[in-house]
């Protein structure tokens, strides 16, 4: 089935003009399980309505310099006289800052923007590391089989055993804290999950007729992994990406409100929030309030996009075009 | 049954021995030769001293040396003792725990009762206006991160009742069973609200997709059949194999929060395992940081193993071998 691969590439239309009007016979089109699974993820309301609330956030992010130009506020500028009250609290949602301002005379809404960069970055890029370690290993794992197997599957039993937080804490401690680290100590602890998931898929396929015909043509096992095995994982592998990018966001959040994720000033969600503790307490809610919702927002929408696509492409829940 | 638990007792030694193993790799080998003992001094310790530290640690010696060390003090609970606190990390380990055990208990049983109940109900009125809020409500409390949820409920339920003259709960901190119970749960209600909320999202999508299988099965249409009330089809027959998925992740979850509930304990200011955990890390409290990790995992790897036995208890068609 890894044929049907090609239609990946155009996106859903109507079916050509052959069915078209006044026509005596309606051609059957055969649709590959991508076009029957793109055509009812465009039919899901709540995965659709989602996908723009994400294509808004990326917008932010995207234009966080132009929100600044406009405002007349950089992310890190602070306004000591007409950013803070007079005795040096916080300001809430004016004509000026409509968002409020932070402990530091800060525009919350041109660092809400910024802070959308970063959840971004890390969410993609640590979701690309798990599942590109995952996929590899889980390819190994289940092809090789035998003590290859025994070891990698031992190491993705430990690795999903041991706290994580606790030791992604300890590692950033040690190396340092900064936007690649913290990318890279989600993608070491988070791809047993993908890792175990393509390998109990590989174990399947491996068996099937079509590897056996490229093993008589005389593939080696890399070319059989990558080739002929991989594009028939991709399915679960994709699925399980879009629900892994908003748990990569919550994790960096979570990291950078403890302290050990993105190190001030830069603009960050998880840090604003932290933040907030030391004067929302004194009745500044704003600077709460708006961080939180701009994360809460953003991990929603991306959850219940995952739901829909995985809904699409695996209506089942369990083994998919397999 | 009981090889089945040798066996996974086994595989638990061995899992923990990996564990010391990658402790060992990233707190001892991480920092570079020579910052442990530099660490462990403390920051205004001279030359001689670090060299002191460093040799009645065996630092100086060769790294199989050392491990083994580490390992055999492990092997006879020893985990040393906190250069901050000047107290044993068994008696510091053993002041968090009971605070740990407090909050994630409360909020463990009010999670699986609310995760269950409303996934059980959703599943048995699928589709329905019920079924959708449950659903949405799962979605938003599952996308919730634990500190967000944590600060808004102090926001309103702390600052905002305070400032109205309402004390109702305090704001951090905790306060022993033993010393006044009344403190201590008017002190843990937030916390549990908390932790259960952001958990028991999980169990609801759980527990509906796990029923509606298990509806559809050929023993359901029989106990039916048979006249069974719709009631006792559900709890007594659908529930009971539904629960299987369900006990698993339950048994892992209370395993990792029993090493520590770190976000929770850190918003609400509770100095449970986690708390001491994140504290120890940020002053380089290596042996309590050790510690932590250690009854962390050991936490997880028991869960694992309860959870496989129970099992075998709660589903009669899985056979332990």
């Amino acid at each position: 089935m890894s044929q049907s691969l090609a239609s990946v590439e155009p996106p859903p239309t109507e079916p050509p003009a052959g069915g078209g009007e006044g026509a005596p016979v309606r051609k059957i089109e055969g649709r590959s399980p991508w076009r029957l699974g793109l055509e009812r993820l465009v039919r899901d309301r709540a995965a659709m309505i989602s996908l723009g609330v994400i294509v808004i956030i990326v917008l932010v992010a995207i234009l966080a310099p132009v929100i600044a130009a406009i405002t007349g506020h950089g992310p890190n500028q602070t306004f000591q006289s007409i950013g803070l009250t007079a005795i040096g609290q916080p300001k809430g949602p004016n004509a000026t800052f409509l968002l409020g301002t932070d402990d530091q005379g800060r525009d919350i809404m041109v660092r809400i923007a910024y802070g959308a960069r970063i959840s971004l970055i890390v969410g993609v890029l640590a979701t690309a590391l798990t599942v590109a370690v995952g996929a590899i290993v889980g390819l190994i794992a289940g092809y090789f089989g035998g003590v290859t197997d025994s070891i990698l599957a031992r190491f993705m039993d430990w690795l999903l055993a041991i706290p994580f937080l606790l030791f992604a804490i300890s590692l950033v401690t040690i190396i340092g804290a900064g936007l690649t680290v913290v990318i890279i100590v989600i993608g070491f602890f988070g791809w047993a999950s993908v890792g175990r998931i393509v390998r109990g898929q590989v174990l399947s396929i491996k068996e099937r007729e079509f590897v056996e015909a490229a093993r008589a043509l005389g593939s080696g096992p890399w070319r059989i992994m990558f080739i002929d095995i991989l594009p028939n994982v991709i399915a679960p592998i994709i699925v399980y990406s879009t629900l892994l990018i908003p748990l990569s966001i919550v994790t960096e959040a979570s990291l950078s409100f403890l302290g050990v994720g993105i190190p001030a000033p830069t603009a960050d969600w998880g840090q604003m929030i932290s933040a907030s503790q030391s004067v929302y307490q004194y009745g500044a809610w704003w600077y709460l309030v708006f961080p939180s919702a701009a994360l809460l927002i953003t991990t929603l929408a991306f959850n219940i996009f995952g739901d829909g696509v995985r809904d699409a492409f695996d209506p089942r829940g369990d083994q998919l075009f397999v | 049954m009981a090889r089945f638990l040798i066996r996974r007792i086994l595989q638990g030694i061995l899992v923990m021995w990996l564990v010391t193993v990658g402790v060992y790799l990233i707190f001892y080998i991480g920092p570079g030769p020579g910052a442990v003992a530099r660490t462990l001094a403390g920051k205004s310790a001279t030359p001689q001293v670090v060299a002191e530290v460093s040799h009645r640690l065996l630092l100086d010696r060769p790294i199989y040396v050392q491990y083994g060390h580490f390992l055999w003090l492990l092997l006879h609970g020893d985990l040393g003792y906190s250069f901050y606190h000047q107290q044993s990390v068994n008696s510091i380990i053993g002041a968090a725990f009971p605070i740990t055990l407090s909050l994630v208990i409360g909020s463990a049983i009010l999670w699986i009762v609310l995760g269950v109940l409303s996934g059980v109900l959703s599943a048995v009125r699928a589709r329905s206006i019920l079924d959708r809020t449950f659903t949405l409500l799962a979605l938003i409390f599952y996308s919730m991160p634990t500190f967000v949820l944590g600060l808004l409920l102090l926001l309103v339920f702390y600052y905002e009742l305070t400032i109205h003259g309402i004390h109702a709960f305090p704001g951090s901190g905790f306060t022993s069973i033993t010393a006044n119970p009344w403190q201590w749960f008017r002190g843990l209600i937030l916390p549990w609200i908390t932790l259960a909320l952001v958990s028991a999202a999980t169990y609801t999508r759980l527990t509906r997709g796990s029923m509606l299988d298990v509806m559809g099965e050929d023993y359901i249409r029989t106990a039916r059949a048979k006249g069974m009330p719709e009631r006792r089809v559900i709890f007594r027959h659908a529930l009971r194999a539904a629960l299987t998925p369900v006990v698993t992740q339950y048994g892992i979850d209370v395993g990792v929060l029993l090493g520590g509930a770190i976000i929770t304990e850190v918003v609400f200011g509770m100095p449970g395992l986690g708390f001491t955990a994140v504290q120890a890390i940020q002053q380089q409290d290596l042996p309590v940081v050790i510690g932590v990790v250690i009854v962390a995992a050991a936490a997880v790897v028991l869960a694992n193993i309860v959870v496989d036995a129970l099992y075998a208890v709660l589903d009669p068609r899985v056979r332990l071998h």
